[in-house]
C-alpha cells in the first residue's frame, strides 16, 4: 500500500470512528444543535432591540457572525477527544501501529466538517425562524457555506494542538474557551466594530474572525466585499499551514 | 540458535533531570516471557516505550523481531502489539468495533479485520459482550478486549505493561492463562509488572530493574537462590517493640534484620533451631511474640534484598515524571 492510500485508508477508519460516538453521546449532539439555537435566540432577543446595526435586521447582521462563532468552536470535539485519547492511552495504541502518522488527527478534523455542516443546518433554520434572510445569489451562498466549513477546518487544527497539549479533557475546555471566547467577541461578529472604543476597535479590524465574519456578510447579504473573501481563504490556509505540522509534531512525540 | 527477539543494548533516557533508564541491556529469546520486574519508576514503562518505537532513546540501541526500534520503527510496528496499563480502547465503540478498527489499521483489509475480530471475542470470552460499548464492560473485561487488540495481528513479539495492575484476582488468573497460552503458540512476551507472584508464575526468565538499571537477571529460582535461605518471620504483640526487636534480632542470620507492616523478618543460615533461638532472644528482651514462621524466599525477598525496598512501594513522583514527559 502506497504512504498515500494508507494515509487516506486509516483516516477514513478514524473518522468513521469518530462519527460512530456521536449517536451515542448525546451530549455532544446537544452541544452541536441546543447550544447554538440558545446562542440565537438569547442575542436575537435579548441584545437584538440594543445593538444598532445600520442598513440591518440585527437578525441579518447576527447570523453570519453567530454562524462563525459556533463553526470555530466546532472543532473543540477535536480537542477534547484528542486529549481523552492521549489520557486513556489510545494514543499509544495508536502509535505503536503501522499507521499513517497523520490519520488519527486527520480523521478528527474530517469528522468535525460532517458535524459541522450538521450544527450550520440547525443553525440556519433556527435563523429562519427567527426572521433571518439571504439577500445574494445562490452561487454565492454556497461559497459562504464552503467558506465557513474550510475556517472550521481550519479551527480543528488549532483545537487539535491545543488537545494534544492539554493534560486533561477539562483543561482542553477552559484553554478553548479563554482563547476563542474574547476573540470571538472582540470581531465584528455581535456588533459593529464603529461602535467599539479605540484599541480594542484596531484590534477587532485586524482580527481573523472580523475578515471572515465580513466575508460570509458579503457573500450572504450581499455588503460590500472589498478584499475580505480572499483575505478569509487565506486566513483559513495560513491557520492549517501553522497548526497541522505542529499538530503533527506534537503527535509523534506525546504519551500521557 | 536465531537472533534474540528483543535485544536491548546499554539504553540511556532523560526527562529533564529524572534518568529513567541508565545503561539499561536486555534480552528475550523467540518464544520466551521475560519478566522485567521493578517499583514504580524503575524505568519499566520508560523500556517499554522505547521498544515499542513510542520514545527514542538518549543513547544505546535495541532490536525487536530484527528491526532497530529507531531507524526501521515503521517496519517494526507491523511485527508488535502493545497492551498498556491503561485499557486503552475506545469506550464508545462497541468490543467488535474496536477490535475491527485496530485491524484495518494493521491493514488486513475489511473482511479479514471483521474475521479477526471474532475470533478474539470468542477466545477471550467476550462474543456475549460484543456489540455492547465497551464503556458497560467491567475493569477485566477491558483489559481482555485490550489484550485482543494487541492480538489483532498475530504479532511475534508483545509487550504487556502491567497488564494486571488493578485487576481482581479471578481477571488476573484469566489473564494469566490467556498469556500462557500465546507463548505457547511461540510468540515472544516482555511483560513488566510489579507483582513478584507474576513473574514467578509467567516470566522464563526475569531481569529486575531499579532506578534505569538491571540489578538482577536470571529465573525465578535463581534469584531466590541468591537470596539464600530460610527466613523467620516475627509478628509482634505491641508493633511499637519493632525497634527493639531489630536489636535483639541481629546477628541471628548474615543479614540485618527487616521490619515491614508490623513483620519482623531475618534470612537464617541455618533452618535448624531458627525458630527457637528467635523466640529465645525476644523473650529475653520481654518482647511478646503474637506469631511465629520459617519461609521460603518469595520473590518480594529478593526484590526487598536487591533494592532495600518492598516492590509496591516505589518512588511516586519519578513514575509521574517519566510518565508526563
Amino acid at each position: 500500500m502506497s504512504s498515500l492510500s494508507m494515509a487516506v485508508s486509516d483516516t477514513l477508519v478514524l473518522a468513521g470512528r469518530n462519527l460512530k460516538r456521536i449517536p451515542r453521546q448525546p451530549d455532544l449532539l446537544i452541544a452541536y444543535t441546543v447550544q447554538p439555537v440558545m446562542f440565537v435566540l438569547l442575542f436575537v432577543y435579548v441584545f437584538g432591540g440594543a445593538i444598532q446595526t445600520p442598513g440591518f435586521d440585527y437578525v441579518d447582521f447576527l447570523m453570519p457572525g453567530i454562524i462563525v462563532q459556533s463553526i470555530a468552536f466546532g472543532g473543540f470535539v477535536t480537542a477534547l477527544g484528542l486529549s481523552e485519547d492521549v489520557q486513556k492511552g489510545l494514543i499509544d495504541r495508536f502509535r505503536s501501529l503501522p499507521m499513517s502518522r497523520s490519520a488519527v488527527l486527520a480523521g478528527r478534523t474530517s469528522s468535525d466538517i460532517l458535524l459541522n455542516l450538521l450544527s450550520l443546518a440547525v443553525l440556519l433554520a433556527v435563523g429562519f425562524v427567527a426572521g433571518f434572510n439571504f439577500d445574494s445569489t445562490i452561487g454565492k451562498i454556497l461559497l459562504g457555506v464552503v467558506l465557513l466549513l474550510f475556517f472550521g477546518y481550519a479551527f480543528s487544527w488549532v483545537f487539535a494542538l491545543v488537545g494534544l497539549y492539554s493534560s486533561s479533557p477539562e483543561t482542553a475546555n477552559s484553554i478553548g474557551f479563554t482563547a476563542i471566547f474574547p476573540l470571538t467577541f472582540a470581531s465584528s461578529a455581535f456588533v459593529p466594530v464603529a461602535s467599539m472604543p479605540n484599541g480594542l476597535k484596531q484590534f477587532a479590524e485586524v482580527n481573523p474572525f472580523t475578515t471572515v465574519v465580513d466575508a460570509v456578510r458579503s457573500l450572504w447579504l450581499g455588503t460590500p466585499a472589498n478584499s475580505d473573501v480572499w483575505m478569509a481563504f487565506l486566513w483559513c490556509v495560513v491557520l492549517i499551514a501553522i497548526f497541522a505540522p505542529l499538530a503533527v509534531r506534537r503527535y509523534r512525540v506525546v504519551s500521557a | 540458535m536465531s537472533a534474540p527477539a528483543i535485544l536491548a543494548e546499554d539504553l540511556y533516557k532523560s526527562f529533564g533531570e529524572t534518568e529513567a533508564l541508565r545503561g539499561l541491556s536486555l534480552t528475550a529469546e523467540e518464544g520466551t516471557i521475560l519478566g522485567v520486574l521493578g517499583p514504580n519508576g524503575a524505568g519499566k514503562t520508560t523500556a517499554v516505550r522505547i521498544l515499542t518505537t513510542l520514545l527514542a532513546p538518549d543513547a544505546g540501541r535495541a532490536t525487536v523481531a530484527g528491526y532497530d526500534v529507531v531507524g526501521d520503527a515503521a517496519a517494526l510496528r507491523a511485527k508488535i502489539g502493545l497492551a498498556g496499563q491503561y485499557a486503552a480502547v475506545d469506550e464508545n465503540l462497541t468490543g467488535r468495533e474496536n477490535l475491527e478498527m485496530v485491524g484495518r489499521l494493521y491493514h488486513l483489509g475489511r473482511p479479514a479485520a471483521r474475521e479477526r475480530a471474532g475470533e478474539l471475542l470468542e477466545q477471550f470470552s467476550l462474543t456475549d459482550a460484543a456489540d455492547r460499548p465497551a464503556k458497560t464492560y467491567s475493569g477485566g473485561m477491558r483489559r481482555r478486549l485490550d489484550l485482543g487488540a494487541a492480538l489483532v495481528a498475530r504479532p511475534p513479539v508483545l509487550f504487556l505493561d502491567e497488564p494486571t495492575t488493578g485487576l481482581d484476582p479471578r481477571s488476573r488468573n484469566q489473564m494469566w492463562e490467556t498469556i500462557e497460552e500465546r507463548t505457547a503458540a511461540g510468540t515472544t512476551v516482555l511483560l513488566t509488572t510489579q507483582y513478584l507472584e507474576e513473574a514467578d508464575r509467567l516470566a522464563d526468565r526475569i531481569v529486575v530493574i531499579d532506578h534505569g538499571n538491571v540489578i538482577a537477571e536470571g529465573t525465578a529460582d535463581e534469584l531466590k537462590d541468591r537470596v539464600g535461605g530460610e527466613r523467620v518471620e516475627v509478628r509482634l504483640e505491641d508493633s511499637g517493640e519493632v525497634e527493639r526487636a531489630l536489636g535483639a534480632l541481629a546477628g541471628l542470620g548474615p543479614e540485618q534484620p527487616v521490619a515491614d507492616d508490623g513483620w519482623v523478618r531475618v534470612a537464617v543460615a541455618e533452618r535448624k533451631g531458627a525458630i527457637a533461638e528467635a523466640v529465645r532472644r525476644l523473650d529475653g528482651e520481654a518482647i511478646g511474640i503474637d506469631d511465629v514462621v520459617l519461609r521460603r524466599p518469595t520473590l518480594d525477598d529478593v526484590f526487598l534484598s536487591l533494592t532495600g525496598h518492598v516492590a509496591a512501594d516505589g518512588d511516586e513522583a519519578a513514575e509521574n515524571e517519566e510518565v508526563r514527559a
